[in-house]
């Protein structure tokens, strides 16, 4: 026991040395999306038992836990992505500022409009760098040329892509790399400005230096954005979120404060994933 | 040899056999098409030569030789012919004399040994007419309104220009009576509608009588002018003719106005012939057919079967289309979509003559039937879209293909990755916006693959267009100046049809041959180019629509 203790410790300490940040908690937060008792069903079985949990503004939530815990599932319930699966079924509740998501009257296409999503394999469409960016504002209707120009170019930006593209933002969007690619998806998901943007793994398709790239990014985007991001990686979890939420057979086993849950985790599960002992 | 069967190498030999039989058909094919098409229009030497077969009269013989065969002497001798015991086999030759008006025989086999041995006669001339096939003699004299203007070494040269000028005259009375005089009864058959609407319409006001009185007025006076010119044309092109000797010595007389062209194939250079070669090519692409079709071009066919595909695409396309998304994106998976599907898929076994059943029992008559009644009321009991037609060919075809894109779409969609479609959808796209901003231009090179499998189907399906629109002889183009151009209700020719038409239906089996080979050749590069150019279409989509994994 106490060994584990030793490695934990050692563990957090080399991830958090640089930071030397203070324990964050929930209770000071604002709110953005909160999840009540939420349950979901695929058929007849039971993926997500019963979720509650706060998603505080304007931070990193990361989603860590091992595969098929369910951590991509319940991302997707943000922006009902689920929807699209023909034998899922939701009860429970998520509410996005005072409106439960799951209602009736949420009409789902401006749902998805204020709840970005990047997904795990760079997915650009068919088109030019520039038409893959303003393909949210065409949706929208917009077609002024020179409001396009600025989304397009404070988007590339925010990415840290415009100079890289800048010169041929006509040509084909399959024609970049795949870290660029997954950089121009996210542009393509703020330019139409959401509250939240969620990340399923976006970085296990790439390599350690568009690894790197995005890492930061993340770290840029969440003084504007309130970033959800399921990753397998522990360590990016523990380098680029603020609060954890560690998930285990569609039960979320603790979540709270990066720090907190890295270094002295609440439940003896958790210490078991995060110190390799799990499996 | 046990271990020769063990290492495999008999597979080897086998599947390497059945590939290359495969490709020596394919080959042959191509091989015999191509050599007996582009032969047909090769100006042949003309042999003169006396046939003397023992207990019949002697025989002047003087035609171009098409083909020989070696016959058993035997069997000769069992035919009748007297043969000498000890020969053993005997060469026979077919040849083409022409002049079937003059001889009633244009074509005829001949055993060598009976010949004499052949000349080929500088000044042997082959005329090909409007009427009765080619002539084949020597020319004699040339004749102006019956007196004689030239003959010997100045014949030729003078009778050239003479055929030029003819020529001319009679191209523009085609042009006269197929163009204008076409114009004037369209025009005028337009009039006798429009009076019989108003009556059945109870609107015929003595005005407006008086108004269409007035147009056919100005019509019959049109007519009147073209008719004159037309006699005065007929005078002109009259005038010279060509005293011909044949090959037993009698003179005919040929008139000018009645000749296509003439050669002199022995006295020709071969790079003459092969110029001469390519006028007739070229004839025989961009002429109309005469003689019950075995003479003159196929244009007229081309033309049909071009159109006739064009107008199917047309069709197919979009609801093939329509109906693969629906299949895929909308429709609820289960047991009717799957009834539903393999319906559709069956429905590409189904023969083509049924389907030409189906065109004419359901789209012509029936279909054709309630369109005349309620859109063309005064043109009955004349059909106007109740008869077979273009439109309704195509439609048949369309049918026909329809499965052939709606799998092609349905792969096509499937093969697009689920990523994309959830790209769009979180960007706030609702379905609709994702399919026809995302999905589909992504599937367009295989809509276009399923476009390019129905046109090789439909252009060369000739069964169900027998009975849904397709001709032996179409009076019109579908396609022409008179309003509103495109003309979906009439008859079209077709070159399946002509192939069919021209070889098994035609009374000279002999003179059709060649254009059986060289009409099959011209439907094998038109499917070819059509195909060529969709597949570069779709190689364009393909370019622009690449994915990273291609």
């Amino acid at each position: 026991m106490k060994e584990t203790q030793n490695t934990v410790s050692s563990m957090a300490a080399s991830l958090f040395q640089d930071s030397a940040r203070e324990a964050l908690s929930l209770q000071d937060e604002d709110i953005t999306l909160s999840v009540e008792g939420l349950d979901l069903y695929y058929g007849d079985t039971q993926a997500l038992k019963g979720i509650n949990m706060q998603i505080p503004s304007r931070r990193v939530t990361a989603f860590i836990g091992p595969s098929g815990c369910g951590k991509s599932t319940l991302l997707r319930c943000f922006n009902r992505m689920n929807d699209l699966v023909d034998i899922c079924r939701i009860e429970g509740r998520i509410v996005l500022q005072g409106d439960d998501i799951y209602s009736r009257a949420t009409d789902i296409a401006e749902l998805r409009r204020r709840i970005g999503m990047v997904f795990q394999k760079p997915n650009p469409f068919p088109k030019s760098i520039y038409e893959n960016v303003a393909y949210g504002l065409r949706l929208q209707g917009v077609t002024n040329k020179a409001l396009l120009d600025e989304v397009v170019e404070r988007s590339l930006k925010s990415v840290a892509l415009w100079d890289e593209v800048k010169d041929r933002l006509q040509s084909n969007a399959f024609g970049l790399s795949g870290g660029q690619q997954q950089r121009l998806v996210i542009a393509r998901a703020i330019a139409i400005e959401p509250e939240v943007i969620l990340l399923d793994e976006p970085t296990s398709a790439l390599d350690p230096i568009s690894t790197a790239k995005i890492e930061e990014l993340i770290g840029e985007l969440k003084t504007q954005y309130t970033i959800m991001i399921v990753t397998h990686n522990m360590q990016q979890a523990a380098r680029v979120s603020d609060y954890t939420a560690y998930m285990y057979l569609g039960e979320l086993v603790e979540y709270g404060d990066t720090i907190t849950l890295f270094t002295n985790p609440r439940e003896k599960a958790t210490e078991d994933y995060i110190t390799g002992r799990y499996g | 040899m046990k271990e020769w069967w063990k290492s495999g190498a008999p597979w080897i030999w086998l599947n390497g056999g059945a590939v290359t039989i495969s490709m020596v058909m394919v080959f042959g094919l191509i091989t015999l098409i191509l050599v007996r098409g582009f032969s047909a229009f090769w100006p042949h030497p003309v042999l003169q030569t006396t046939y003397t077969q023992p207990g019949e009269a002697q025989l002047e013989i003087l035609g171009s030789l098409r083909r020989s065969q070696v016959f058993t002497a035997e069997a000769m001798r069992d035919a009748g012919l007297n043969i000498p015991q000890e020969q053993a086999l005997v060469d026979r030759h077919l040849i083409k004399m022409g002049n079937r008006d003059v001889t009633g025989r244009d074509f005829g086999f001949f055993v060598a040994d009976f010949m004499t041995p052949w000349s080929f006669p500088r000044d042997a001339t082959v005329l090909e007419r409007r009427e009765w096939g080619d002539f084949i003699g020597f020319p004699v004299r040339l004749l102006e309104a019956g007196g004689s203007v030239a003959t010997g070494d100045a014949l030729w040269p003078e009778f050239k220009l003479r055929l030029a000028r003819s020529n001319a005259l009679y191209d523009e009375i085609r042009q006269i009576e197929r163009v204008d005089i076409g114009r004037i009864n369209f025009a005028i058959e337009r009039v006798r509608l429009d009076r019989r609407r108003a009556v059945l319409r109870d609107t015929l006001t003595p005005q407006l009588e008086a108004e269409l009185a007035a147009r056919r007025a100005a019509l019959d006076a049109d007519y009147a002018v073209l008719e004159a010119r037309l006699d005065e044309l007929y005078q002109e092109a009259g005038r010279d003719s060509l005293v011909m000797r044949v090959a037993d010595g009698r003179e005919v007389t040929v008139r000018l106005a009645d000749i296509v062209k003439a050669w002199q194939p022995n006295n020709m250079s071969v790079l003459q012939k092969v110029w001469f070669y390519l006028l007739d090519f070229k004839d025989f692409i961009f002429g109309y057919p005469r003689e019950a079709n075995t003479e003159g071009g196929i244009f007229p066919a081309i033309f049909g079967t071009v159109v006739m595909v064009l107008v199917m695409s047309i069709i197919v396309t979009p609801f093939g289309i329509l109906a693969a998304i629906y299949l895929r994106e909308y429709a609820k998976q289960g047991p009717l979509l799957r009834t539903v599907r393999i319906s559709v898929y069956n429905l590409a076994g189904v023969p083509s003559i049924v389907f030409g059943v189906f065109g004419l029992g359901f789209f012509v008559y029936f279909m054709g039937g309630a369109i005349d009644r309620t859109f063309y009321p005064e043109a009955l009991p004349a059909p106007t879209f109740g008869t077979p037609g273009l439109f309704w060919a195509s439609l048949t075809l369309a049918l026909l293909t329809l499965p052939v894109v709606i799998v092609s779409t349905e792969e096509g969609l499937a093969r697009i990755p689920s990523t994309l479609r959830e790209g769009s959808l979180a960007l706030g796209a609702t379905k609709g916006e994702t399919l026809w901003k995302v999905v589909v231009p992504l599937a367009t090179p295989a809509m276009m693959t399923g476009l390019i499998l129905a046109i090789a189907r439909a252009a060369g399906e000739v069964a169900p267009l027998m009975l849904v629109g397709v001709v032996k002889l179409a009076p019109t183009l579908p396609i022409d100046g008179n309003f509103p151009f495109i003309h979906l209700e009439r008859k079209i020719m077709h070159l399946g049809f002509h192939i069919y038409d021209v070889g098994f239906q035609s009374p000279h089996a002999e003179a059709a041959e060649q254009l059986v080979y060289a009409t099959a050749l011209i439907l094998v590069l038109l499917i070819v180019m059509l195909n060529l150019t969709a597949i570069t279409i779709r190689n364009h989509l393909r370019e622009k629509y690449r994915a990273e994994s291609d």
